[in-house]
């Protein structure tokens, strides 16, 4: 098994490749890097790109040289593991300059084929699933700076993509993603010497030290109480690539979250809130399977949400709701059905969110039917392919706070609005 | 307790001497409750007539019916007791202008004289004849409350820090309602007898509308319940209760109606579905239909 390189190696050749590609970079700007990591959150890759811009580079010209080179050494953990299989020698000594030459034209190369598409991405991602094998074994004796890469890695790797280590460790992931919903006022009050309303009973008992003058007013604000998320998700046969780790995600999110309500559907709605509330994920998993008859047969969604609305929005939408339906939007239903009942549950819910792990795709469009008829009345419509977006959601949600945020501002997608003829 | 209500049967006339239509199990639940005795928790879908049982039974028992109605962050000051605040402050000046001691003071106003007291130390500080009290909809209040309510109901006391903790000489009978927005703790369950009330079927809707509805003929009556009967069976976003019936049932009376027509139905159906999807449907698709079924089923 290959020993991984330490950070600081990494870095020294990270410096020789910009100076390769021209830019002019010190070993102490390198060294500076180094140090400044340590004070950022290496698990975001804009923070790391950022620290990494503001350390090694200092001409506005060499900025998008720099860029390009950072996505390839940073992402992909370029060549030289597919070059030399057997891993890097974990002599640090040893010198690398010849490889490296390699490296730096091959990673030119390949940064055009990436960009013409699909043949660069799987090579990329031949690449990454080798190179990870090995970080992941090593999570636990490694820095978390080197375990940036990997995780970084998987972060933006689709989910339909993913080997069965990367779903475990993806798994674990999720599980450390904080999930925090906005809050809601409550009509409840709780004691604060801020509060906007009196609080008669202990000014009261307070005035009783000054002769019945209230000189001290003691004050009360509305308590805040969390949101009930319920998560609608789609696990018919077109999602199937994505439903058995969106339902850990939902898994991840019911355990870490109080009020979540989940339901599954194909064909028809199940409601799997209690299922999902066991303490393995895996026996939940598994119950869910049973439980749910038509795991991956066809779609009828527009169906499947006047289930909702009519058996359960009254008992699980209470007080200001957040809505998150899971589809890629292929529907056999009717498609003015599907319209019907998506405009009656946004109503209903105080925001209506529209996961589609298509959207992760550049070049997807919303082009269903039944996408078509929905997304008038969706209010956030975002992509859920990989833990990068699951981490855009949970600050989405965070952020749906007290006030709400104001639907559909603009246009949800371009292409959506289909331009006169 | 009543001597009449003696047995299932005996409440079952007396509901009925009240207009209250009810079949043997809720008459029983009833009965059980008065016996035990033990809070009742009747959940049914909006407008089966849950309410009407607390209200039927204080007339039957010819007691008061203190009546409780739930919302989300309903507290102790809201449901138990409140200070009368100004009537302290002013209490306090004047004790103080009389140079009362400290402790006296305190004593004075926080006496039963400035409670404020709401529904539920009402229920038991009541005087004489158990009360009949009526928690309705506790689905709406918080899980807060629910859990306050647990000392009440097995105990039928409240405690109030200045003043000490209150028993209730005879308990309340307790009637508790849910329509089932959310589930109830178990805790609370466990604590009450319970009763779910379904939607009635055609011969006692029938019994209702005729009991509640008087001047209706039976032609009528017995239409306007089939039709509601088959309402139930199509996909509604809120299917009709019997309390939509009866407001319906009325309607058409007011309005001379001896019989049902397509037109004169669609003319009111708001009495019956509340929303604007139902209604579209029904009018598009069904009512002919559902007319005609309900004329025929009155023919014979």
């Amino acid at each position: 098994m290959a020993t991984p390189e330490t950070f600081v190696n990494r870095a020294i050749r990270f410096g020789r490749a910009l100076r390769r590609a021209g830019i002019n970079t010190t070993s102490g700007q390198v060294m500076d890097f180094v140090r400044a990591v340590e004070h950022i959150d290496i698990g975001r890759r804009s923070e790391f790109r950022e620290a990494a811009r503001a350390c090694l580079v200092t001409h506005r010209d060499d900025l998008e040289v720099f860029d390009k080179i950072f996505d390839l050494y940073w992402r992909a953990k370029p060549d030289f593991t597919a070059e030399a299989p057997d891993g890097v020698p974990p002599d640090d000594a040893i010198p690398f300059e010849d490889e490296e030459e390699g490296e730096g034209e091959g990673e030119e190369q390949q940064d055009g084929a990436e960009r013409e598409g699909a043949e660069g991405r799987r090579r990329l991602e031949m690449v990454e699933s080798t190179d990870e094998a090995a970080d992941l074994d090593d999570s636990d004796s490694e820095s978390d700076v080197f375990s940036y890469s990997a995780a970084e890695i998987l972060r933006e790797k689709d989910f339909a993509d993913l080997t069965e280590e990367e779903l475990a460790q993806t798994r674990r992931l999720m599980e450390q993603l904080q999930w925090r919903l906005g809050k809601r006022r409550s009509r409840r009050k709780v004691a604060s010497p801020k509060g906007r309303f009196i609080d008669p009973r202990r000014t009261m008992r307070r005035s009783l030290q000054t002769a019945g003058v209230p000189l001290r007013i003691s004050r009360r604000q509305v308590k805040l109480k969390p949101r009930q998320l319920v998560v609608i998700c789609d696990v018919s046969g077109s999602m199937d690539r994505y439903s058995r780790i969106l339902l850990q995600f939902i898994y991840a999110i019911e355990n870490g979250m109080a009020r979540v309500e989940a339901f599954v559907f194909g064909t028809r709605l199940t409601r799997v809130t209690r299922l999902l509330r066991h303490r393995s994920i895996d026996e939940a998993m598994e119950r869910v399977a049973r439980e749910v008859q038509d795991w991956s047969g066809g779609t009828r969604i527009g169906q499947s949400l006047q289930t909702f609305n009519q058996e359960w929005a009254r008992r699980v939408l209470r007080n200001g709701a957040v809505v998150l339906i899971i589809s890629d939007g292929w529907d056999r239903g009717d498609p003015e059905v599907l319209r019907q009942e998506i405009a009656k549950l946004q109503r209903s819910s105080y925001r209506l969110i529209w996961l589609n792990p298509l959207l992760g795709s550049p070049r997807y469009e919303p082009l269903t039917r039944g996408m078509q008829a929905a997304l008038p009345y969706v209010d956030d419509f975002m992509p859920v392919h990989n833990l990068a977006s699951l981490e855009a959601l949970a600050k989405h949600l965070s952020s749906i706070d007290d006030h709400r945020p104001e639907r559909r501002q603009q246009p949800l997608m371009s292409g959506t609005s289909s331009p006169a003829a | 307790m009543c001597l009449e209500l003696n047995s299932v049967e005996a409440v079952q006339k007396a509901l009925a001497t009240q207009r209250y239509v009810c079949e043997e199990s809720l008459a029983t639940a009833i009965f059980l409750a008065l016996r035990l005795p033990k809070p009742l928790l009747l959940e049914g879908e909006a407008g089966v007539g849950k309410t009407e049982v607390a209200k039927v039974l204080a007339a039957i028992l010819d007691t008061d019916l203190i009546r409780l109605q739930c919302y989300e962050g309903l507290d102790v000051s809201h449901a138990v007791y409140e200070w009368n605040y100004p009537r302290q402050m002013l209490a306090i000046r004047i004790l103080e202008d009389k140079s009362v001691a400290r402790d006296e003071a305190m004593e004075e106003i926080f006496s039963s004289d400035y409670l404020i007291e709401r529904p539920l130390l009402q229920a038991v500080r009541h005087k004489g004849k158990a009360p009949v009290l009526l928690i309705d909809e506790i689905d709406r209040a918080d899980e807060e409350f629910e859990a306050f309510l647990l000392e009440l109901l097995s105990d039928f006391q409240i405690t109030i820090p200045e003043i000490g903790t209150i028993r209730a000489e005879t308990p309340p009978i307790v009637i508790i309602t849910s329509n089932r927005t959310r589930e109830l703790h178990d805790a609370l369950k466990r604590r009450c007898l319970y009763h779910w009330i379904d939607y009635p079927n055609v011969e006692k809707e029938l019994r209702i509308i005729t009991a509640k509805v008087p001047g209706i003929s039976e032609r009528l009556a017995q239409q306007v319940a089939v039709f509601i009967h088959q309402l139930r069976r199509e996909d509604l976003y809120k299917l009709p209760g019997v309390a939509e019936t009866l407001d319906w049932a009325a309607a058409l009376l007011a309005l001379n109606q001896q019989e049902l027509s397509t037109e004169i139905a669609s003319a009111t159906l708001g009495a019956i579905l509340k929303h604007q999807e139902d209604v579209q449907a029904i009018r598009k698709n069904k009512l002919e239909a559902l007319v005609s079924t309900a004329t025929a089923a009155s023919g014979s």
